[in-house]
């Protein structure tokens, strides 16, 4: 093999024969997530790898979604297929396919036939249409009208459906939206083209103009479907990653079963670190990790019997958890619907294509229906006065308006996209545009949950791994993770004082781990280690916010921890404004409070108790890292954990807004002087044709130009 | 003028084909991994191509 290999498939070297196909079918298809994957190399090394196992019946990765679709021989399960895979050195995860929309892209595939069909008949029309302009004699022109008439109806009846129904959905709801004038215009183009190829009267026909115009807007539509799809499958995939399972304990034995299907009564078995999947009661006293939904950082302990709301972390060791309600009624479900219907309240936020729209249909069809009085009381004739009229509504139609946004947004949600950022919400970019302040939270958002650690020798590092996992204490909890790769040592006669720490025999020598000045300390028989511990801001937190500062932003910290703590780490970052121990209300009422004040607020946040917060601000952006509702609640979410991907967003966003506002400009300039010459009767179907396809491409590249 | 009876239902119809072909390979998802698509051309396997799932419309 003489390929270049990207990181993700040095570890995998050999190449065999891909995976045969085996009669699949689409139903049994399972999806396997491979993050890392990125050049033809890791195609072929993914696909042999699959290929070799028995229970692997056909494997097809797509590059695009970075996943692979794997069909299982009959009675086998996906598990082979990952440990395969992981040892060969591609990450691998299950993906839940019912999370996941169907691999193809139905809707894209339909704009793209769509836009095939136009752009055939406009071909064809087109061709035909040169004939009547270079001046085809009467019998001629009339069949040439006819042939047109039959190729271009039942195309613009298949390909300007999207226009239709969306200015239709417009119109029944008394709203003005881009499609109303542009499905008026195909719409009376049809008809008065139709009428003229029947009475045969000499006139133009439209037919061409119809169609182009048709085309251009479903290229436009595509391109931004597909730079949205992409976002969207990503965050799709987000989801699917947590698969909604759990281990039901039954009377046989274990049972793996799907979260949906779980009953009050039952009783499921909870690892350490796992996340409770349905609110219940524990059936022994524990630890839990509340900070995803409350924003406490330090761990709570609670009784036998005590309850658990969904989401919580269990701590320490596992449980046996009974289930009180099931998983639609749970605590975390109710405050994700709470999060839908705030979410409803920014729906109403109207993009500039709309506010364009509002002022834009009104004027043009104002023109078109002052131009057709005008010419009817001046001249009489009243169907040269329809034909001024049409030729008013095609050649101001705002191909280069329709295009002007679209375009825009769909190359910088692209290139967003390739830098680790997803937008989700059409009015995404626009909002960002606009933000003069931002609210981080602490936890989660700003650091990163686990501390980071002294180096320590190996035994120093078992000594202390085997200490801290001998308690439930938060700081005990933190060292154990930071050690997870070690393997604790044996230690005899452990003993745990409460608020002082904890000792042990280690080879009939005292070791322990003490209460220090500045956090805990591990203690040796021969030396003394101290070990403090601090929360670990998240890579580029500082270098973001300096940066964020520099260019006039006003940055604030919000936190449910104690002021003491949350200084701490903001003088590190350099944020001076901090509001500490806050409850989850709170955030919401502060971004409230502000916005009221006239800030717009971009509110950057990753747990439930930032969703309330995150849906109501102006802009929103979540770590990928984040619980699912803050996911859904933000318009953002940055696949990096790297928090300069805050900065990025907003310089694209802004400089989003510059060519929004460029490209209006142009198409302006563009009616300015097209609007006189439809109005005043000189435009013909050729000047409408050319005219309007150059000001749409102009449009267009300066909407990709770097 | 004769010549334009036999000239434009031709031309018609081979437009139609190409028509017809960008809807057939549309519909058997030939547009669904352009990435992946550009990069499995770099693969030297070219006498064992592999099997495209086949997605029913």
């Amino acid at each position: 093999m003489t390929l270049l290999a990207c990181p993700g498939c040095v570890a995998a070297a050999h190449v065999a024969d891909t995976a045969a196909d085996a009669g699949s079918q689409a139903a049994d298809a399972v999806y396997i997530a491979l993050p890392q994957i990125r050049c033809a190399a890791c195609i072929s090394g993914v696909e042999a790898v699959l290929a070799a196992l028995p229970s692997v019946a056909s494997a097809r990765v797509n590059l695009s979604a970075k996943r692979v679709r794997v069909v299982l021989s009959p009675g086998h399960d996906l598990s082979r297929a990952l440990d395969a895979l992981n040892e060969a050195g591609y990450e691998a995860h299950e993906l839940d396919a019912a999370a996941l929309r169907p691999a193809g892209d139905v809707e894209g595939r339909s704009l793209l036939a769509r836009a095939a069909v136009a752009g055939f008949a406009m071909m064809n029309v087109m061709a035909i249409s040169v004939a009547v302009w270079s001046g085809a004699g009467d019998a001629t022109r009339a069949m040439f009208h006819w042939v047109s008439a039959a190729i271009a109806l039942p195309a613009l009846a298949f390909s300007a459906v999207p226009f239709f129904a969306s200015a239709a959905v417009a119109l029944k709801a008394r709203r003005m939206n881009m499609d109303v004038p542009i499905a008026l215009a195909i719409v009376l183009a049809a008809a008065t083209s139709l009428y003229e190829t029947i009475a045969d009267t000499g006139a133009h026909t439209w037919f061409d103009a119809a169609l182009s115009l048709t085309f251009f807007l479903l290229v436009g539509r595509y391109l931004e479907h597909r730079a949205r799809a992409s976002a969207r499958s990503a965050a799709a995939e987000l989801t699917a990653l947590e698969l909604p399972r759990a281990t039901r304990l039954t009377a046989e034995g274990r049972e793996t079963v799907d979260v949906a299907a779980l009953c009050p009564g039952d009783r499921i078995a909870l690892a350490a670190g796992a996340r409770a999947p349905v609110d219940g009661t524990a059936e022994r006293a524990a630890m839990i990790d509340r900070s995803a939904l409350t924003g406490e950082a330090a761990p709570v302990a609670i009784a036998q019997g005590g309850a658990i709301g969904a989401g919580e972390v269990i701590l320490g060791a596992p449980l046996t958890l009974r289930v009180t309600r099931r998983a639609e009624d749970s605590a975390l479900r109710r405050l994700a619907a709470l999060v839908e219907i705030a979410e409803t309240g920014r729906h109403r936020y109207s993009g500039l294509a709309d506010r364009t729209a509002r002022l834009y249909a009104p004027v043009v069809h104002g023109l078109a229906a002052a131009a057709f009085v005008l010419w009817w009381a001046v001249t009489g004739d009243l169907h040269h006065a329809i034909a001024v009229a049409t030729a008013t509504l095609i050649i101001t139609c705002p191909c280069a308006l329709a295009l002007a946004i679209p375009a825009v947004t769909a190359a910088m949600t692209g290139r967003l996209f390739r830098a680790g950022v997803l937008l989700k919400s059409p009015t995404a970019l626009e909002r960002l545009a606009e933000v003069d302040c931002v609210l981080f939270d602490k936890t989660g958002t700003l650091t990163e949950g686990v501390a980071r650690l002294p180096d320590l020798d190996p035994a120093a590092a078992s000594v202390a791994l085997a200490l801290a996992q001998a308690s439930d204490h938060p700081a005990s909890r933190a060292l154990a993770a930071s050690l997870a790769q070690h393997a604790p040592a044996l230690l005899e006669d452990l003993h745990e004082t409460p608020g002082a720490g904890i000792s042990g025999l280690w080879d009939g020598a005292l070791v322990c781990l003490w209460r220090g000045a500045d956090g805990p300390e591990l203690h040796l028989p021969d030396r003394r280690i101290p070990l403090p511990m601090r929360e670990t801001p998240r890579p580029g937190a500082a270098e973001a916010i300096a940066r964020l500062r520099r260019d006039g932003f006003d940055v604030a910290m919000l936190t449910g921890d104690g002021a003491d703590r949350a200084a701490d780490l903001a003088a590190r970052l350099g944020i001076e404004r901090v509001h500490a121990d806050i409850r989850p209300a709170d955030k919401a009422a502060l971004v409230h409070q502000m916005a009221a004040q006239g800030k717009r607020v971009l509110m950057v946040g990753d747990g439930l108790n930032d969703t309330a917060a995150l849906a109501g601000a102006h802009a929103s952006l979540a770590p990928a890292t984040a619980l699912d509702a803050a996911r859904v609640a933000s318009d953002g979410v940055m696949l990096a954990g790297d928090l300069r991907g805050v900065c990025d967003t907003l310089d694209l966003a802004r400089r989003a807004r510059r060519r929004i506002r460029q490209n209006l400009i142009l198409a302006a300039v563009y009616n300015a002087v097209a609007i006189p010459v439809a109005v005043t009767g000189l435009a013909t179907p050729l000047m409408a044709a050319a005219v309007m396809s150059s000001s749409s491409i102009l449009v267009v590249l300066n909407a990709v130009r770097r | 003028m004769n010549i334009l009876v036999v000239l434009i239902p031709v031309s018609v119809c081979l437009g139609a084909a190409g028509l017809a072909a960008c809807l057939w390979t549309l519909r058997h998802g030939q547009y669904d991994d352009l990435d992946g698509d550009a990069a499995r051309i770099l693969l030297d396997d070219a006498d064992a191509p592999p099997p495209r799932p086949l997605t029913k419309p």
